[in-house]
């Protein structure tokens, strides 16, 4: 049931896929514009790219989560499925799955915005990917809860960021120290915390998450 | 309180091991402080088909809903194939398929893709589709879109959809609306091989004399309340509706 429904959620992905394209050029934006709110100050800059790279993310996220239930909405295709019957935990994790793979997608693809525009290179790839992963993996779990919940309410794109930024707050707080400590060095080790605390994160609200889908989206 | 119907058993119906018999008792379902069902109380046995008639806003399209577990009654308690359509909810719906107002369809989707999807969470085979997309007459047009489908093509394709699940239980909410005459023709010869399978039917329509011929028994809705049933034949009697027939939209 998870593999049927994870490749209906890649599939409509696929077909909608300059809808990204759109999610890429807002995040790069506003990487843009937060460079102009520092000014010329290379130190500066490399010093907050880290929170700027995950304030982009976040911002570009509330359209991503708040698109993947269109398509759920526009003809009650949500409820079809789930009448055909379908497992509603299945339904959620293959909506989180994906929406967890195209917000990585989208962290992987503004990191060269970030070194451009604020110097802020680095050599550790493969942690910077692995904070990536588990930081939008935190995204995206409460994310998908919250844009079920609100996907039918007119004031939606209102709503979602209302309640979805004050309870991620630990695993944005998260994200940000660890991936200043990969671009600006770590020499206490102190990233690995943060780590953990993000990977207890994603632990608990993709468990919590699956468990409250069904009453979401059930009548 | 809600009028029964007690259907005898049918000669001319052919009682399928498949069917499952329709128990609703008081069922009630709101809509704030609006009553769209109140008090509906009916029996249907297995392998027959019911034609459910009634004004816009007569509470068909809920009665429908609640049946296929879409919604949730506030009052009465209903059982589907002897399930209980709350407590046992995900049984109920293995074996109910609803054509509702709603398509139910993904716009970025083919045709085919749309069926496939069901196909698989289903667990059964993607061969199905191709097979009721001849049958619902979509098969030159399943690679297209059906965000460039008219609303009668959708129509169709939604039927598609419902036959695909090969329902025991089947809620078909104004199967008629938006076919042109030869889909008026697809939804009866469906709804009579159905009908031959054992299926037991659903049909709520404002096509009356067309369901007439198809339908074991008829029920009318007014303002949530069952308010006449018997034979499909007799439905156009003034006395029987207590209005002219014409009254109901057709």
């Amino acid at each position: 049931m998870l593999i049927a429904a994870l490749r209906k959620e890649l599939l409509l992905q696929w077909r909608t896929r300059g809808q990204f394209l759109a999610v890429f050029v807002f995040g790069a934006a506003a990487l843009l514009l937060f460079s102009f709110a520092i000014g010329p100050n290379a130190v500066a800059l490399r010093t907050f790219s880290a929170g700027f790279l995950w304030l982009g993310l976040l911002l570009s996220s509330t359209l991503t989560l708040a698109e993947s239930f269109h398509a759920e909405m526009e003809n009650r295709a949500m409820e079809g499925l789930l009448l055909l019957p379908s497992d509603p935990r299945a339904l959620y994790y293959a909506k989180a799955i994906a929406n967890w793979l195209q917000l990585a997608i989208l962290g992987v693809a503004l990191v060269p915005v970030m070194v451009v525009l604020y110097d802020a290179g680095t050599t550790a790839l493969p942690k910077l990917l692995l904070v990536i992963l588990l930081g939008t993996a935190g995204l995206s779990a409460p994310g998908t809860l919250y844009a079920a919940m609100t996907a039918q309410l007119k004031a939606k794109q209102t709503l979602l960021p209302l309640l979805l930024f004050p309870l991620i707050v630990p695993a944005l707080l998260a994200s940000v120290k660890a991936t200043s400590y990969v671009i600006l060095g770590d020499p206490m080790d102190q990233a690995g915390s943060w780590l953990s605390l993000l990977a207890a994160f994603d632990l608990i609200y993709w468990s919590l998450c699956g468990i409250l889908y069904e009453r979401v989206i059930e009548d | 309180m809600g009028a029964s119907l007690r259907m005898a058993p049918n000669d001319n119906v052919p009682i399928c091991m498949n069917g499952v018999t329709i128990e609703v008792q008081g069922l009630a379902r709101r809509y704030g402080a609006r009553w769209a069902l109140a008090d509906v109380t009916f029996r249907i046995p297995p392998a027959s088909v019911l034609m459910v008639a009634g004004h816009n806003g007569a509470g068909k399209s809920t009665l429908f809903r609640v049946l296929a577990t879409a919604i949730h009654p506030d009052r009465g308690s209903v059982k589907v194939g002897g399930f209980d359509l709350v407590r046992q909810r995900q049984d109920v719906r293995k074996m109910t398929a609803l054509l509702s107002h709603q398509s139910y369809l993904y716009e970025s989707l083919t045709a085919r893709e749309n069926l496939e999807v069901v196909a698989d969470h289903l667990g059964i085979s993607r061969a199905g589709a191709a097979e009721v997309l001849e049958q619902v007459g979509l098969a030159s047009r399943a690679s297209d879109a059906v965000a460039t489908f008219s609303a009668g093509m959708r129509k169709r394709l939604s039927f598609a959809r419902v036959l695909l699940q090969a329902p025991r239980v089947v809620l078909l909410d104004e199967p008629y609306g938006s076919l042109d005459p030869a889909g008026f023709d697809l939804v009866d010869r469906v709804i009579g091989e159905l009908k031959r399978g054992g299926a037991t039917i659903l049909v709520a329509t404002h096509q009356l004399e067309r369901s007439a011929k198809l339908a074991d028994r008829a029920m009318v809705l007014e303002q949530g309340r069952v308010s006449w049933e018997g034979a499909p034949a007799s439905l156009g009697a003034p006395a029987s509706l207590g209005a002219p027939a014409s009254v109901l939209p057709c």
